[in-house]
Parts: structure tokens; C-alpha cells; sequence
């Protein structure tokens, strides 16, 4: 059924930490190695060896220059699927493949329902689905269903595998709708923020900015080069004579 | 967004068949146009032809047509669901008008209202499908007030064409008939430049800053997350040069609007083989400029995602 839900018991989601986040791509990884085995397996990849490869991924980390009166900074942005609150990628689906669960907000494709029409990756203003153009459906971050229920697997591994594998603890998860969990007190200590929050989708991911820069960082930068000029008299005949 | 024919065509003639069925259905449940077989026949046919290629087109762009028929359970939220039920349903009341109105030639209680009915559905159809676009938040060129009113005035327009040539072919071409579909033809136009005009000057809220959370300065892509164009680009990152798309706009103002608008004016002097002729040239003329127009409304429309990639 693709109405949403009124209410969800719970809201599990990611928070990422933009401060912390190195950019170093180990959670598209191992988001790829778990997931093309995983709910929605397989994550293809169309002609991975040749000169236009293209594939599925659920999370694509983002490289961005941020410059401000303060200066500027290269933030690494992991986008993967926010699982909204309102999450117009559902309510499009005509075929009610798509559904926002109701005990933990998790949005997930149900790809046996699925007539691969595209519209709710049209929907979605982040870009978070991906279409399957070998198996014809469309696919998307589960929040690693398969690993946060598994019984099978030890209980501190049981967090997306993207949260597993952040060498630098940028990704974090949890309940997003308890304001007690561990969660929820970072996004309210360190001011957390929606992304566009003005298109209205109620992302339950969170981002946290990255820090304002203290005094103990480098302010003088580092001394520019010599400039390369031409120069006369003897010096300047044997840099001619180099040059050639 | 990336232009796919099959989108393109299919609301393209689906807009034209619903228009066409709908003053057939219309004008004939009111007496207006008599039971005629050939008539009814020849313009049922285009009307139910146009609408059932457009269909079957639309399944072209699916990755698993053969699981369509599930498109018409979720009605209760989404416009697509009911775009496909509304137009499944609207076959019924048009196919027993066509059964009344061109195979019995008569027209009284039950061919006038399905024939009322069959108008009623291929209205709502349109509406649907103008929903379709207009309710997607990302992308401001569609989620705007000009979005649904332009699909319901390009469908009447491109169905009275339509019903024009037809009545001209078959001998009960009028002076008012003409008349309404040069003056479709201009509101049409008129309402084409306003959605334009609209667009070039919109202010989207979303900006790299609120797609990133990143407040304050400027916010410029380094490095994209993968080498090649990946399934998000190539369907909503679609990107159109400048100047493509102005020789585009003209292109579509000469053949969707002003050549049938000139076409139709010397109909109106003309004797009847010539304003035939004259008539249906309209007709194709400004299909075929609205098949541009709407490659158009697809390549110019700007997606949110495209801000990640500093597009």
C-alpha cells in the first residue's frame, strides 16, 4: 500500500557527521559488497570492465568546496536514501512496490511488485533510487534490513554496513523519533540539519556541519612559490640557454 | 529530465484522442453532430486509435511490462495509478457510445449519457496525467500552476483540430468550427509563452547550500562520486544547450501554433476540397509541433539531484 502511514513506531535513520566524514569511500563499498547479496541483491554492474561502466549504488559519497568569509574547506557528503517522513517516492508508486514501514520508518521496493516506471526516483529529490536497467526494477537503500534484525550476526554488528565499515565514526545509527536515543542527543548537540528542508519530504536522516574553526588551527597558509619571472643580465642569459 | 520518446508520444497523442473523444462524445450526446456511420466511425476510430497507441507506447519505458496491470491498484495516492485506471475505465462508456452512436446511428438515453460519460473520462485522464508532472516537487518547472491547465487547453486544442478536419472531410465543415480552432490554436499559444515566460524567470528554493545542509558561501562540486554518467544523470540530468532549446521554441511556435493558425484562416476563404486539405495539414502540423513541445517540457525541466553534481 503506498498511503503512508499515520505514524511510525520508530524512526531509524542515519546521522553523518560532515565534520568527521575523510571522504574515503570504505562505507560505498562495503555498502555495495553487503547489498548485492543482500535484500535487494544483486546491485549490478553493467559492463564493469569497459570504457562506460555504470552500475547500482545505494550511497555516493559527494566531494564539495565550502567557501565562506571564514575560508573555505573541502566537505566529503555521503547522499544516500534520507527514509522521509513524507517520502513522495511511495505515494507515486502505482503499483504499491514501494512502502514506508510502519514500525520503523524504513523505506524499502518490493521488487516482485515492481513495473520499473521510474516515477519515484523522479519523485525523489535526492537521487537516492537507482534503476536495475539488467533486471528492470528500481532499487534502493534498505537501511540494511537484512543486517539490523539478523540474529545470525553478533549484536554490535547489527547496524547498516555502511555504519560498520566508517574508519573515522562519521556515520552513525539509531532512532531518530526517540529523542533520548544516543542519536537523537548528537543531532541536538551538534545542531543537525534536513536536507532541503523546503521541498518538505521530513528527511529522518540527519547531516551535522561541520565545525566552526577554532584558533588552534593553521591561519598563516603556507608561503607562496617564488614567482617564475624572466630575468636579465647573466642568470637570465643561462635560463634562456636552459630553456631551449 | 531525459526526454524518452515513448513518454513523449504517449501524451502527445493521448491528449490529442481524449480531446477528440471528448467533443465527440460531447457534441454528438447533444445533438449537436448527427449519427453519421463514416463519420462516427472514421473519428471514434482515430479518437480510440490515438489514445490506445499512446498506451501502448507508455509501456514501452517500463522495465517489467508484463507486471503493468498492478499500475491500477494504487489509486488512493498515486496520480499515475489513477491516470491508468481512469483511462482503462473511460473505454467503456466510449466503446458503448460507439456502439450506439455510430453502429445504431441513434442517439437517446443511454448512448447520451455514455456518450456524457466518455467526455467526463477523457477529461479526467488528461487531468491525471497533468498531476502526474505537477505533483513532483524536484523539479519547479513541472510542480507549477501552468503545468495541468497546459495539458487539459494542448489536449482540447490538438482534439478540436482533429474534430475540424474531420467534419471538414466529410462535408459539415462550419465557419464557427474553424473559427474555435484558430481560437484554441491562439489561447493555446498564448498560454504556451506564459509557461515559458514563467519558467525563464523562476527562483528555485533549493540551492546547493540546502541540497548539501552546508548554510552560508558557496557550495561548488569537486568531484563528482563515480567517473561515468550513472542511472540519476542519465534519466534526470538530461541537459539541453541554450540555443538547442530557443531554435526549439521557434520551431514549436511555427508548427504547433502559428502554420495551423495561417492554415486555418485561409480555410475559411477557401472552397471546400482546399480548406479539406488545408484543414487537416493544421491537424498534422500541430501534432507534430507538439511532440517538440513536449521533448521540450521533459529537456527543459530542471531536476533537484542535478545540484549534487553542480549542474
Amino acid at each position: 500500500m503506498t498511503c503512508l502511514p499515520a505514524q511510525t513506531d520508530r524512526k531509524l535513520g542515519l546521522v553523518i557527521d560532515l565534520d568527521t566524514c575523510v571522504g574515503c569511500q570504505a562505507c560505498v563499498t562495503a555498502c555495495k559488497e553487503w547489498n548485492t547479496g543482500g535484500h535487494m541483491a544483486p546491485l549490478t554492474d553493467i559492463d564493469p570492465y569497459g570504457g562506460h561502466v555504470d552500475g547500482v549504488w545505494f550511497n555516493r559519497v559527494h566531494s564539495y568546496e565550502h567557501a565562506t568569509a571564514m575560508g573555505g574547506r573541502t566537505v566529503n557528503f555521503p547522499r544516500s536514501c534520507l527514509h522521509c517522513d513524507q517520502p513522495a517516492c511511495v505515494t507515486v508508486c502505482p503499483t504499491g512496490a514501494s512502502y514506508k514501514r510502519a514500525s520503523d520508518g524504513i523505506v524499502l521496493v518490493d521488487e516482485s511488485k515492481c513495473i520499473g516506471c521510474k516515477l519515484c526516483s523522479w519523485a525523489c529529490p535526492y537521487g537516492a533510487r537507482e534503476f536495475d536497467t539488467d533486471v528492470g526494477v528500481m532499487k534502493k537503500c534498505t537501511l540494511c534490513v537484512d543486517r539490523i534484525y539478523n540474529n545470525n550476526l553478533a549484536e554490535e554488528d547489527r547496524v547498516p554496513a555502511c555504519v560498520a565499515a566508517c574508519p573515522t565514526s562519521a556515520r552513525h545509527f539509531g532512532d531518530l523519533g526517540d529523542p533520548a536515543s544516543p542519536v537523537s542527543l548528537l543531532v541536538a548537540e551538534r545542531d543537525g540539519v534536513d536536507l532541503m528542508p523546503e521541498l518538505g519530504y521530513r528527511p529522518t536522516n540527519k547531516y551535522l556541519p561541520p565545525r566552526a574553526r577554532t584558533q588552534r588551527s593553521a591561519t598563516v597558509p603556507a608561503p607562496a612559490l617564488e614567482p617564475v619571472k624572466a630575468e636579465g643580465g647573466f642568470l637570465g642569459w643561462v635560463d634562456r640557454m636552459l630553456s631551449n | 529530465m531525459h526526454p524518452a520518446f515513448s513518454v513523449v508520444f504517449f501524451t502527445t497523442a493521448t491528449g490529442a484522442g481524449y480531446g477528440l473523444l471528448a467533443l465527440l462524445g460531447m457534441l454528438g450526446a447533444l445533438g449537436f453532430v448527427q449519427p453519421d456511420f463514416w463519420l462516427g466511425f472514421t473519428g471514434m476510430a482515430l479518437a480510440l486509435g490515438l489514445i490506445t497507441a499512446g498506451l501502448l507506447s507508455s509501456t514501452g519505458h517500463l522495465g517489467r511490462p508484463e507486471r503493468a496491470w498492478r499500475a491500477f491498484s494504487q489509486w488512493r495516492s498515486s496520480w499515475l495509478s489513477r491516470e491508468g485506471v481512469l483511462s482503462v475505465a473511460t473505454y467503456v462508456p466510449a466503446g458503448l457510445f460507439g456502439i450506439g452512436w455510430v453502429l445504431l446511428g441513434r442517439i437517446d438515453g443511454w448512448i447520451t449519457a455514455a456518450g456524457l460519460i466518455a467526455a467526463c473520462g477523457a477529461v479526467a485522464t488528461v487531468c491525471a496525467t497533468g498531476m502526474i508532472y505537477a505533483s513532483l516537487k524536484p523539479i519547479a518547472q513541472w510542480h507549477s500552476p501552468y503545468t495541468l491547465p497546459g495539458y487539459l487547453i494542448f489536449s482540447a486544442m490538438s482534439g478540436l483540430l482533429l474534430l475540424n478536419a474531420l467534419l471538414q472531410g466529410f462535408g459539415l465543415g462550419s465557419r464557427i468550427g474553424l473559427a474555435l480552432a484558430v481560437l484554441a490554436t491562439l489561447v493555446g499559444w498564448g498560454w504556451k509563452l506564459a509557461t515559458w515566460r514563467h519558467n525563464d524567470r523562476l527562483e528555485i528554493p533549493s540551492t546547493a547550500n540546502t541540497a548539501t545542509g552546508l548554510a552560508g558561501g558557496t557550495v561548488r562540486s569537486l568531484e563528482w562520486p563515480h567517473t561515468e554518467e550513472n542511472y540519476v544523470l542519465k534519466e534526470m540530468g538530461f541537459r539541453i544547450a541554450r540555443k538547442h532549446a530557443a531554435k526549439l521554441r521557434r520551431i514549436t511556435q511555427g508548427l504547433a501554433f502559428l502554420l495551423p493558425a495561417l492554415l486555418l484562416a485561409a480555410a475559411f476563404a477557401l472552397p471546400s476540397p482546399l480548406a479539406v486539405i488545408l484543414s487537416v495539414l493544421a491537424a498534422i502540423a500541430q501534432l507534430s509541433g507538439l511532440l517538440v513541445e513536449r521533448w521540450l517540457f521533459f529537456a527543459e525541466a530542471k531536476h533537484t539531484v542535478t545540484l549534487y553534481y553542480g549542474r
